[in-house]
């Protein structure tokens, strides 16, 4: 089936299988490897895209749903060398071991911040129990996700 | 995890997707936010031959004030559903639920229609359907609806009594009056289906209590709201809260400490809820 899906303002058409998971599409058929595969089974959050400005999990999502709609991956976000905001404050914070966990983290974060400007840390904690780190990184990654939030302190 | 191969119909219309069910019969399902299917389908545990989409049926996508009750569209997206004024006003039981399933990620694309469709008793809005006396409007292939009250829709293990080439149209919630409620759930991973879970909403005499993965359906637990009925106290009514349940036995939790979570979530309830 042929679908059509902008990917960081590119526009994608690609004729794929209904059982094309979005995740493999993102990676495979737009070439963006940025977002990662962890369990593939819905839990670990890695994967985490924005479809329409929200968070999802993209190896939960069929490519032929995401048909028509506007899907921003983590190499959406910087403007030239301009890192975006949130990744600028896990860069501050340290929020990052591995690095495998972050590009779902840091979209999973702006979401979050969209739904909640001012969130205690209490909600950032649970509006990320869909991301899961494997370096338990958590402290620094909730610390970033507060100093976005609050500009520049 | 790939799932095995299906034609793909992306219906345009409730009817467009009610005559591709009539047309596939047994082969096809419909896939609203898939958050319950596509895990299945790419562990193979599901393997429909054709998947109706459903997920773009925007004009099922709504939370109307009915009068005496909420109407919500079938393709209500959970995140919808939890941040309605609506909901939070009049079934505020609903709202809570709804903001324990899984995560954001899980809440921006799962439905409330697919969650009771599907039937799975470890699943949160069930039991909120159950406890609040809610029913489902159900659209038939000629375009007849029928209207199943909560308490006839879950049938067995992950089976509901809406036939398959049927699809929910709406979910109504009757309007709560500002009654108490509480809503309990226990887990011990982040995101994760409840181990044991309580809906618990006040009515006129008594209250209607239901529980989460107590037994192979959704279930209200009708020895606690009988002892309320005759005025016992919330520990004393909660004591029952296992009596005629069948739970399961897995890794989370044996038959005997379900049925005290039971107990003890059920207590919990009604005393955070002032229902007795
Ligand atoms: C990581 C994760 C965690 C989760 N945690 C929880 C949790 O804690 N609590 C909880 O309750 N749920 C949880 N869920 C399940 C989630 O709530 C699902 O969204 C929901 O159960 C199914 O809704 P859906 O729209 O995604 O349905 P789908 O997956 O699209 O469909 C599910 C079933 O319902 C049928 N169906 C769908 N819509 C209709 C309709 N309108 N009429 C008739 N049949 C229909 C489909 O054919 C299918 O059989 C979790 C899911 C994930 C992936
Ligand atoms: S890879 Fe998608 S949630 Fe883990
Ligand atoms: S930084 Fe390694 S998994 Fe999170």
């Amino acid at each position: 089936m042929e679908i059509t899906v902008e990917v960081n303002g590119t526009t994608h058409t690609r004729d794929v299988e209904p059982r094309t998971l979005l995740v493999h599409f993102i990676r495979d058929q737009a070439g963006l490897t940025g977002t990662n595969i962890g369990c593939d089974t819905s839990s670990c959050g890695a994967c985490t895209i924005h479809v329409n400005d929200e968070a999802v999990k993209s190896c939960t999502m069929l490519a032929v749903q995401a048909d028509g709609q506007r899907v921003t991956t983590i190499e959406g976000l910087a403007e030239g060398e301009q890192m975006h905001p949130m990744q600028e404050a896990f860069m501050n914070c340290h929020a990052l071991q591995c690095g495998y966990c972050t590009p779902g983290m840091v979209m999973a974060s702006i979401s979050l911040l969209d739904e909640n400007p001012d969130p205690s840390e209490d909600d950032v904690r649970e509006g990320l129990e869909g991301n899961l780190c494997r370096c338990t990184g958590y402290h620094n990654i909730v610390k970033a996700v507060l100093s976005a939030a609050g500009g520049s302190q | 995890m790939i799932p095995v191969a299906f034609d793909y119909v992306r219906a345009g219309s409730a009817d467009e997707a009610l005559a591709a069910l009539a047309e596939h019969g047994d082969e096809a399902k419909l896939m609203a936010g898939g958050h319950s299917l596509l895990p299945m389908m790419k562990l193979r545990l599901a393997y429909p031959s054709v998947i109706v989409d459903i997920g773009r049926l925007n004009d099922l996508s709504y939370v109307n004030d009915g009068g005496d009750h909420l109407a919500i569209g079938a393709l209500t997206r959970h995140r919808d559903i939890e941040i309605s004024a609506l909901v939070q006003e009049h079934a505020p039981l609903l709202a809570e639920a709804t903001a324990h399933v899984g995560d954001p990620q899980v809440r921006h694309r799962g439905t409330i229609g697919g969650s009771l469709a599907h039937a799975d008793a470890a699943a949160d809005h069930p039991s909120a359907l159950l406890a609040m006396g809610g029913s489902v409007v159900v659209r038939g292939s000629g375009g007849a609806e029928r209207v199943i009250d909560g308490a006839d829709l879950f049938a067995g293990f992950f089976e509901s009594t809406i036939e398959p080439t049927e699809m929910i149209t709406e979910v109504r919630i009757p309007k709560q009056g500002g009654q108490g409620w509480n809503f309990q759930k226990f887990n011990r991973r982040a995101q994760d289906w409840a181990i044991v879970g309580v809906s618990a909403q006040q009515v006129e005499g008594g209250a209607r209590v239901a529980l989460v993965n107590m037994h192979a359906t959704p279930i209200r637990a009708t020895a606690v709201e009988e002892a309320l009925a005759s005025g016992a106290s919330a520990a004393d009514a909660a004591e029952q809260a296992a009596v005629g349940m069948e739970p399961s036995s897995d890794l989370n939790a044996s038959v005997e400490y379900r049925s005290h979570l039971a107990r003890v979530l059920t207590r919990r309830a009604l005393e955070a809820s002032g229902i007795a």
